[in-house]
């Protein structure tokens, strides 16, 4: 962690166990990170731990999931020992969520409008009117060109792209000190995908949060973040400094960079990754 | 090989019609991988449906499609059906979840009355890589990987001059996507196949064909060499975009492209 940073979350041996017919699967596997005012990419393949990572921070998983730490710190509140109450006062209004679909994300039945003031509403005391004003401001701050217009608009009536940035105001709207945002723009065309990250971009630079990026796009990823923490079966692997991944040490974070095709190289054999037995439980790669 | 001139397709009637495909023209040589890129409702997909005679019952279809020397009209042959197989985007979809492997590697074979048909089946398992033991088995009981290449070995199965490739990696993680990759790539080479792969990443097309095609709004904006687009040398502003934008997050490429788009 850099020395200037203040640290905002502080994750320290995390484990999530989900109880199934077939026995305990251990989808976590002590993953410990900080994080400051950056932006952190937690990169994997699909059954990483990635998303159950993201999910426990808030206390999401769903009802089989358990998960246990040395310490999941956010101000000075033991996330996982926390009480509901304190939860709700920290979920969606301290940090909050961005999902990957916003069509399965919204309410269908609402308009977008309700919607967002709702996510304002419940966490302060403001009149219906000012939840209003705020409303509107947030939709042209994530670049919505006719806010009047979608703000009275029902979510099935969106694009893809507009729907995730409807997610992103929800979100931000009660002025978070961290965003947890999986996948964010996986369902979105990369033109699209872009308008989005720079709007997350600039509300995390502007206001000084957090922003927690789960993804499995590694070159995005890299892109995007100040550091990259990648995982693999449950276990951090390496973190980094993003502009740093092109010397990354781990053998997996290694061998998926270079099973990456690029344009214009005729077809060449791509190096298939070998995954090493010893990565389950070998030591982890922290940048030097 | 593959002729398609001024290529319409329609969908709906009236003031609902959904003009999805205006105007697609393109040539694919024998032996050649073409590619055609687009977002999503940019029409790469419907044209090879329309091509692979998927529409015919749901679209109003114009132009001309001519493959190996047969023109096509509503309904193809089954000599066609045989000379052309299609790999789909998901494997979770395209695969019958109550037939085990080797029903669905046989089905094709005895549909076009092929002989052998066991050891055919072995072959086209062995040709993708899986052993004999995957014979038996449903598509649940594999991975997402295994099942593209039990869809790669099903569309091998007639021994087909041209196989249709739509998002054949798109549900895959990028190691996997590797492999499935090299095994087209390997394929293509040894039976001298004609591929025409729809895809949305740049990269993957960029990587397997010679020559693409870029769609925008079911036109086709620009049809260049793989070599045009490593060496930045599209024309066509949209095409730059797409390029840029593949590159990975890039704030001054956004500032760019920002009007077009929104």
């Amino acid at each position: 962690m850099n020395e200037s940073k203040p640290c905002l979350l502080r994750v320290e041996d995390l484990h999530v166990d989900f109880n199934t017919p077939k026995g305990v699967v251990h989808a976590v596997r002590g993953v410990s990170f900080e994080l400051g005012r950056e932006k952190l990419g937690i990169v994997g393949e699909s059954g990483s731990g990635k998303s159950q990572t993201g999910r426990a921070i808030l206390g999401l998983l769903d009802s089989r999931g358990r998960a246990r730490a040395k310490r999941v710190e956010f101000d000075g509140v033991d996330l996982l020992n926390a009480d509901e109450r304190t939860m709700r006062a920290i979920r969606g209004n301290r940090i909050s969520m961005v999902m990957q679909d916003p069509k399965y994300s919204l309410n269908p039945v609402m308009t977008v409008g309700k919607q967002i003031e709702e996510a304002y509403l419940v966490h302060t005391r403001a009149s219906r009117r000012e939840a209003r004003a705020r409303t509107l401001e947030m939709l042209d701050a994530v670049r919505i060109r006719d806010p009047r217009r979608v703000y009275h608009a029902y979510p099935h009536e969106v694009s893809g792209g507009m729907g995730q940035r409807i997610m992103i105001a929800m979100m931000m709207i009660p002025q978070p000190d961290i965003i947890i945002a999986d996948e964010p723009t996986s369902a979105l065309d990369v033109t699209v995908q872009l308008q989005v990250l720079a709007i997350l971009d600039d509300m995390v630079s502007q206001r000084g949060m957090g922003l927690i990026l789960i993804s499995h796009d590694l070159n995005l990823v890299a892109s995007f973040c100040d550091r990259v923490l990648i995982m693999y079966a449950g276990r951090v692997m390496e973190i980094r400094d993003a502009r740093d991944l092109d010397n990354a040490r781990h053998p997996y974070t290694r061998g998926l960079l270079g099973c990456l095709p690029q344009v214009g190289d005729g077809a060449r054999e791509l190096p298939v990754l070998v995954r090493d037995p010893a990565w389950l439980d070998g030591p982890v790669t922290e940048r030097d | 090989m593959i002729e398609v001139a001024s290529l319409n397709v329609t969908f709906g009637y009236g003031h609902r019609a959904v003009h999805a495909v205006s105007d697609v023209t393109f040539r694919v040589a024998e032996g050649e991988s073409f590619g055609l890129v687009g977002e999503s409702g940019s029409g790469k997909s419907t044209v090879l449906r329309a091509l692979a005679g998927l529409l015919g019952h749901v679209a109003a279809i114009e132009g001309n499609m001519t493959v190996a020397g047969e023109v096509l009209d509503k309904k193809r042959s089954k000599a066609f059906r045989k000379r052309v197989q299609m790999v789909f985007q998901d494997p979770y979809g395209s695969l019958h979840p109550r037939h085990t492997v080797d029903q669905i590697l046989s089905e094709p074979a005895r549909i076009h009355a092929l002989d052998r048909i066991e050891s055919r089946v072995l072959n086209a398992l062995e040709e993708v890589g899986l052993d004999a033991t995957f014979r038996f088995r449903y598509p649940h009981q594999i991975s997402g990987g295994q099942r593209q290449r039990v869809a790669v070995a099903r569309a091998l199965i007639t021994e087909p001059g041209i196989v249709l490739l739509d998002e054949p990696t798109s549900a895959l993680d990028v190691s996997v996507q590797a492999e499935v990759l090299n095994l087209l790539t390997r394929l293509q080479r040894e039976r001298g196949l004609t591929y025409v792969l729809v895809s949305h990443n740049l990269a993957v097309v960029g990587h397997m064909c010679e020559r693409l095609a870029v769609m925008q709004h079911g036109r086709v904006v620009e049809t260049m060499s793989v070599d045009q687009l490593r060496d930045n040398t599209p024309t066509d502003p949209y095409t730059k975009q797409l390029l840029r934008a593949s590159r990975g997050y890039d704030r001054s490429a956004l500032e760019e492209l920002d009007p077009a788009v929104s």
